[in-house]
Formats: C-alpha cells, structure tokens, sequence
C-alpha cells in the first residue's frame, strides 16, 4: 500500500529567504492588533464585563428577532442590551449591564433579569432560556485580574523554562513567538468584536501550549544541527532544520485541524468561541514557529558554537563563572 | 530501547487496561446501558453548565463581622464591669473606626478594669493569640483594637457557621446533592445540580434570618424619630412594610438600644394561621434558656410594646398584654404563606452570623446542557474519525498503532477523571477533542524521524530504535511546557474552565504514555515477530 505523503520527501524551501519582509509585516501586525485593541476595545462578555447574560433559543423561528428584542429591552431602561448570536440563527445572548442599585444586590438583579425574560416572552411565546447568568462588577474586575496573570505568568514561566533547556536566546525567541500569538488572537477578537470570555483566556493558553510545542520541535531541531555542521552559515542551518522538521509541522497541524474544525460545526454552540480561537491559533502558532521563533536566533547571535558538544557540565559551569566575572 | 521483558509488558498491560476499565461506568452511563451494580462504579461528574443547574457565588461582608465583635465586645465589658466588685463606672463609649473606646469615671480602677477586660481580649485557641489589644490613653481611657489575626479568626468562624447554616436551609428545600464550598477568605460556592429556577434559594440565601426583640421607646418624640434622630439609649429601625398595621404610617420606628433580647435561641420554627384573623404568621419556640429570657422580658414589660425586629427590618410591633410563660410565641408581619415558611426555614436552621450577597449567579437549563453532550460528542467522534484516517493513510501500520494508542488515551483521561472524581464541563469537552488532535503529535514526531532515519540508510531496527530516542526529548520538552501553561490554567482559572485545564493536564500524561509508552511495545512486538526489512511508514 502506497501510503499518502503530505510534504513530499527532501523539500528544501528557503523560508528564511523573506525573513525581514515576513518580520517588518509581523511587527505592524502586532502593532495594528494592539491599536485595535487600545482604540476598539475587547467586546468583553459578562464573564470580564459583570451584569446580566441571558441566552435564549427560539424554537418556532428561523432566526432570532434581534432587532425587535433590542428595541423590547431597551425600553425597560437598563440600557442598551448587547445581543449577539451564538451558533444557530434562532439562538441569541442578550447581555445587559447591571444598575449599580444591583450590585450585589440578589432581589434586584432578579428582578431584573426576571422582567427581561418576561418581556421576551411576551413577544415570543416559543422562547426557551438556557441560561441565565449574573456576574457583579467586583467579581469581574477580580476575573480581568487573575486571567491577565495567567496569561503573564505562563508566557514567563514557559519561557524561563526554555532559557533554561536551551540557551537564552531560544528563550527570548519562544516569548517572541508567543507575545505575537497572542497578540494577534487578541487583535482579531478585537476587529470582529468576538465576546471574550473566560474561556477564550483558556483558549490562548491552549494556543500558548501549541505553538510553543511547534517551536520546541523546530529549536530541538536547530540545536542537534547546531552541534553537527558548527560551521555552516546560520540562515542556511535554520532553513534545513526548518525543512526537516516540515512535514510533522504540517501532519501535526492537520490532526490538530481535523480535530477541531468537526467541533467548530457540529459542537455545542457555547464552544464556538473557544474553539475558533483555537483554529486561528494553530495558523498563527505554525507561522511564527518558523518565522518569528526562528529568525530572531540569528540576530541574537547564536552560532555553531552555542552548543559545544565537547564541553561538560563542569567545563560549562565554570565558562560561564568567567563570562559573569568578566563582564562588569 | 526496543527490549521489553515480561514483566514490563504485563504492567504496562494491568495499568493500561486498570485504568481504562474506570472509564466504563462512566460510558455505560452516557449511553443509557445498565452498569453491573456488584461492581465499583465510579462516575465522572458533570459540570453544571452540561448537567443544569444553579451556581451561586455568595460573599460575606467582613465589615458586619467587625461591627458584630464590636457590639458583642461592648456588651462583655459593660456586663463584667457591672459585676466586678466594687463596680466599675465607665463613660463616654465610642466604637467609631473599627476600636471600642471607653472613660473609666474612676481613673483609680485602671488596673482592676484591666483584669476584668484580659480575658476577654486572649482568643480561645491554644496559641495564646491575642484578639484584642488594649491601650489606655491619657490614664483613663480605654481603647480596644481588634488584631488583625483576631479578625481573621472571627470571620473564618462566621464563615464555617455560614456554610452549616445554608446547608441546612438547602436541605429544608428538599434540593438534592448540593455542594457547598467556602472559596478563599470569604466567599462561598453553592451549586445546585438540576435547579432551574433559583430564585426561592436565592432568597433563602440572602436572608440573614436574625431575629431580636426590642422594647419600643414610646417617650421618643414623633417629630425627631420621623426625622431619623434617636434620642439617647434608643434606634432607629425601619419598617419591613411601611403600612403594616402598627406603624400609623410611619416608615420607622424607635425601640430601645439595650435590653432585648435575640431570637436565635429557637428549637423550631413553622408557619401557621393567626387563630383570630387567619393569616399566615410564624409560631417560633424557644428553647428553656432562650424562654426563660422571653418570659422574664415579658414579665418585666406589661403593656408595654415591643419590636419584633427581623434582618434589620421591624415586622410588627405587638403590646405585651400579659408574660408569656410557655415559652412559644407568633411572629406577625403581613406574610404570605410562601414567605412565612420561607422565614421559619431561615428561622429554623438559625441566622447566618453574616450577611451573605450573590456576587455571582449562572444558572443552565437542563435542555442546554444535554443538548451540548450530544453534539460535543458527535463532534468528537467525528474529529477523531478523521484523526485516525490521517493518521493510517500516511503512516499505515504505525497508524494503526497510533490509533489504539488514542483509543487507549481517551479511556484513561475519562478513567483517571472518574477516579480523581474530577469534573467535565463544556469547555473540558473541547479539551478531549484538542487532545485528540495533539496527542498524536507524539506518534508524528517519532514516526517521521523513523522515516529520516531510514533515509539516511540505517537499518530498520536502529531507525526504529533511533525514531523513538532522537524525537523523545522534543515531546518531553512540549509536554512539560504545555504542563507549565495547564496548571497555571487550572490555578488562575474558575470553575468551568478549570475543567478545561483538568483534561489537558491528565491528557498530557496519558497521551505520553500510550503514544510513545505502548506504541514502542507495539511495535518492538512486531519488529521481533514480523523481522520486516522495510519499514513502510
């Protein structure tokens, strides 16, 4: 039996070629995702933003009446809902804030919520709620804050941890890559206005996971070339250690992808978010593997000599005491 | 490498198949076929948001806490002092910021007044920890000042009571395996599977349920109580219902500071009719020391009136006609029968040393969260059907292995959750069908550096033997990376997505073990048996 070949065998395609081209657009892109973020805002769900999500379905309509919901909740003085579709056309989540009277406030936020529903059904005797969900304004900050931590602290964690695998080059490479990630997931939720929730900050920690597992292959890589042919030109060393390593890059990201995207359409609705960042994250993941965590080696110096494959643990300690002592 | 001697083969054999075999309840129970009941049956959970239900994040106001101690502490001085031989005479009492403060008129019995205050101010713990710290300013001034540990203590106290109390309530519900869990220093998480209505709960939750009963000062001036100004000794309350019969139209009313007494003293508490006008009131019992008390204020106070005062609010304010002995009584307050059963629930399981507030609520309908089941698992079922094409249309034999590999892998997650008692939720449905598509990542990268070995024409064995050595320090360092960035996941995230971080997490080392553990068996089985001299991979 033939078997199938993604990548055919020796490809010798010269990424690096276009690496300062490939690094000038992703820097404006990390640049424009961050505009975006800082001038358009994330649409923050009620997870980051606190008040009240109610998520309905209409069983006997094709699509949900938005329009005529907006108008029916606004009128009862809470401000203008946010009403966005999740999923099927007929299912809907109306987000409204909560009067700072209700904070904390169970009788009140109850009240509230219970007249929305009340005012959707009246119109709509075939709605059905799913959910209903109140978060105060105390507890969302606290939300903003930890989610916030999490993403800094594994960013730092996973790149010390590489520092400390590899050489520190490859580490600042690894938070190069994962900074530009996570940007530009950022960004995109930014231009498209996607809600972003709890569970998209568990879904850039997936991509953060991925990608990085996408770059340690590709540094596991440079490093063994590294030891081998210390003498070869570095672009040259990275484009063959790039190529080598393409066809588990792109066979892992078609596992990956044939994984997620039955989830994207047949999932549960609630995950769509979740899982479309994801899908974006393995492109944006791969791209920056091989060309962000890669070409920045070269302008951080690191040479056929930065894995000496002679020098012992001992030798190594004591180079580097010199190298400190040395500098002043 | 490739050497696996009997004894390997059968533990990684019993391990694989142990833990596996703990996944089968759980399945049987998904796809409705009976489980053996003279088995174990250990069940993975569902999370609220695939199983409906309520969850409710409540939060103490530790600022109460601190009155609370205040007031409290105010009332062991005064009494001691009343009682100290010869008896101590204080003025000038102020608890304004956080400190209790008070004259001694007699600036001699500073000393004696210290005596009687230590042991009010030593906690009751064994380490000798001191609640309280006492300074006397200008001679004769007292102040105390609650230590910060003192604090904590007492607001950790308040909340462990707080938990028993609601569990209590709950159960008086008749709602089925809640669970109640303190979070952090002074919040508290009540899930309640299946609840799809929670506003009864809620209610019941936030009724702190305390109860007194406070003479009402009748030489108060209507003007000035209208106004909202005490006079000396007295309070201001307002009424629960402004028109409650009693009230003559007065939104508050003024009672007696000092003197009442508590209504947590109770054996039972249940709603009733008033034998005269047939109304939903409730009959309260009082224990013997708490009847005891009820009677002597009766006694004391004939035709006098007093404020029967719940959270704060007064419900109405009878006139004693003559002591009531029996040590039960009738709690009238414009009731319907709802909310007075609601109030001897509340009564019933005792106040709440703490006001508690909703600062977080989700509720799922049950619809919702069978409906997510069904299409995450078609969703999965459809994801790994492809996984696996891929995988043995490029990788033949190898992806069979593969294939069983993740079979193996996805029983052992769900096994290990049963065990561990962890829970899925939707998004840890996402987290299986990512780790589908990841965990094969290991295979990939062994595979494809057999296939580069081969190429650079070493024999089959050793490219074997080289695939799986040269690609293991890769999937070492992307697992413990990705381990880093699941754990910090699981300890900044919250509930749901926390079930995320508990798939990914025994994913990983799972997926290390059926992709490179038992595949390497596998195929050293088949090496050994089959002698191939290509490897087709």
């Amino acid at each position: 039996m033939r078997l199938l070949k993604l990548v055919p065998d020796n490809t010798n395609i010269k990424f690096l070629r276009w690496r300062v081209p490939f690094y000038v657009v992703s820097m404006i892109l990390i640049a424009a995702s961050w505009g975006l973020i800082m001038n358009k805002g994330l649409n923050y769900g009620v997870d980051f933003a606190g008040g009240q999500e109610i998520e309905a379905t209409f069983t006997k309509q094709a699509a949900a009446p938005v329009a005529a919901l907006r108008e029916q909740v606004s009128k009862l003085g809470y401000g203008d809902p946010v009403i966005q579709r999740f999923g099927a056309p007929n299912e809907v989540s109306i987000r409204t804030k909560l009067p700072e009277s209700a904070e904390g406030n169970p009788g009140a936020a109850e009240a509230i919520s219970k007249k929305i529903i009340a005012t959707i059904r009246a119109g709509n005797p075939d709605v059905r709620i799913e959910s209903v969900s109140t978060v105060s304004g105390k507890v969302s900050g606290e939300f903003r804050q930890t989610a916030l931590y999490a993403l800094g602290a594994a960013m730092l964690a996973i790149s010390i941890y590489i520092w400390v695998r590899f050489e520190w080059q490859f580490g600042v490479g690894a938070l190069f890559a994962l900074f530009h990630d996570v940007s530009l997931t950022l960004g995109m939720f930014a231009l498209f206005q996607l809600e972003f929730s709890l569970q998209i900050i568990a879904a850039i920690l997936a991509i953060i996971g991925y990608s990085l597992n996408d770059t340690i292959v590709v540094y596991d890589r440079i490093r063994e070339d590294l030891k081998k042919f210390r003498k070869m030109p570095l672009p040259e060393l990275l484009d063959m250690s790039v190529n080598e390593t393409l066809a588990r890059t792109v066979m892992t990201s078609a596992t990956l992808l044939v994984a997620l995207i039955p989830l994207l359409f047949f999932g549960p609705e609630s995950l769509f978010g979740l899982t479309a960042a994801i899908v974006l994250g393995i492109f944006v993941g791969t791209y920056s593997s091989i060309y962000m965590a890669a070409p920045i080696l070269i302008w951080l110096g690191v040479s056929g000599d930065s894995f000496v494959p002679t020098e012992s643990a001992v030798d190594r300690q004591e180079r580097l005491a010199r190298e400190r002592s040395a500098k002043p | 490498m490739l050497e696996f001697p009997t004894w390997k083969k059968l533990w990684y054999w019993g391990l694989t198949l142990a833990v596996a075999a703990a996944a089968l309840p759980s399945l049987f129970s998904v796809s409705g076929l009976p489980w053996p009941s003279a088995l174990p049956n250990p069940q993975v959970s569902l999370g609220l948001d695939l199983a409906g239900g309520s969850h409710i994040l409540l939060e103490a106001n530790e600022k109460q806490v601190a009155q609370q101690r205040l007031e409290n502490m105010e009332e062991s001085v005064r009494g001691r002092f009343k009682l100290a031989k010869p008896r101590i005479r204080i003025g000038d009492i102020s608890s304004a910021g956080g400190r209790l403060s008070f004259l001694l008129k007699d600036p001699s019995q500073v000393d004696a007044a210290r005596e009687e205050i230590l042991p009010l101010t030593t906690g009751a713990g064994l380490t000798g920890q001191r609640d309280w710290d006492i300074a006397v300013e200008d001679g004769s001034r007292f102040v105390l000042t609650p230590t910060r540990e003192g604090l904590a203590q007492a607001v950790s106290n308040a909340m462990d009571s707080a938990i028993e109390v609601i569990r209590k309530r709950i159960d008086a519900l008749g709602t089925r395996e809640p669970t109640i869990i303190r979070q952090g220093e002074n919040r508290i998480v009540v899930q309640v599977p299946g609840l799809d209505d929670p506003t009864a709960l809620k209610e019941l939750l936030g009724k702190t349920a305390k109860l007194e009963f406070k003479l009402v000062d009748e030489t108060a001036a209507p003007n000035d109580v209208k106004q909202g100004i005490a006079p000396p000794g007295d309070e201001i309350v307002p009424w629960a219902d402004p028109n409650a019969p009693g009230s003559g139209g007065v939104p508050v009313i003024a009672v007696k500071r000092l003197g009442g007494i508590k209504g947590d003293q109770l054996t039972n508490a249940k709603q009733a009719f008033d034998s005269r006008n047939n109304t939903p009131v409730v009959s309260i019992t009082f224990d013997q020391q708490g009847g005891a008390k009820f009677a002597k204020l009766t006694s004391e106070n004939v035709n006098k009136r007093f404020a029967i005062i719940l959270d704060g609010k007064v419900l109405s304010a009878p006139s004693i006609n003559e002591p009531i002995l029996g040590g039960s009584a009738q709690i009238q307050g414009s009731f319907s029968v709802q909310s007075a059963t609601q109030l001897a629930i509340a009564l019933r399981s005792g106040a709440l040393p703490v006001d508690l507030t909703v600062v977080e609520e989700r509720t799922v309908g049950p619809d919702l969260g069978a409906d997510s089941i069904r299409k995450g698992l078609i969703a999965m079922g459809v994801g790994s059907g492809l996984v696996v094409l891929l995988m043995i249309a490029v990788y033949g034999r190898f992806g069979i292995y593969a294939t069983i590999a993740l079979i193996f892998n996805l029983m052992m997650i769900l096994g290990v959750m049963a065990v561990m008692g962890t829970t899925l939720t939707l998004p840890g449905l996402a987290g299986f069908v990512l780790t589908i598509g990841a965990a094969v990542d290991a295979n990939v990268l062994i595979y494809e550096r057999m296939r580069e070995e081969r190429k650079k024409g070493r024999r089959v064995i050793a490219a074997v033997e080289n695939g799986y050595k040269e690609a293991s320090r890769a999937i070492y360092d992307a697992n413990i990376t990705n381990f880093i960035a699941g754990v910090l996941l699981f300890a900044f995230g919250s509930g749901p997505v926390r079930g995320f971080a508990v798939v990914l997490i025994i994913g990983l080392f799972t997926s290390v073990f059926t992709g490179v553990t038992l595949t390497r068996m596998w195929v050293a089985d088949w090496l050994r048996k089959a002698r191939p001299t290509e490897l087709n991979v």
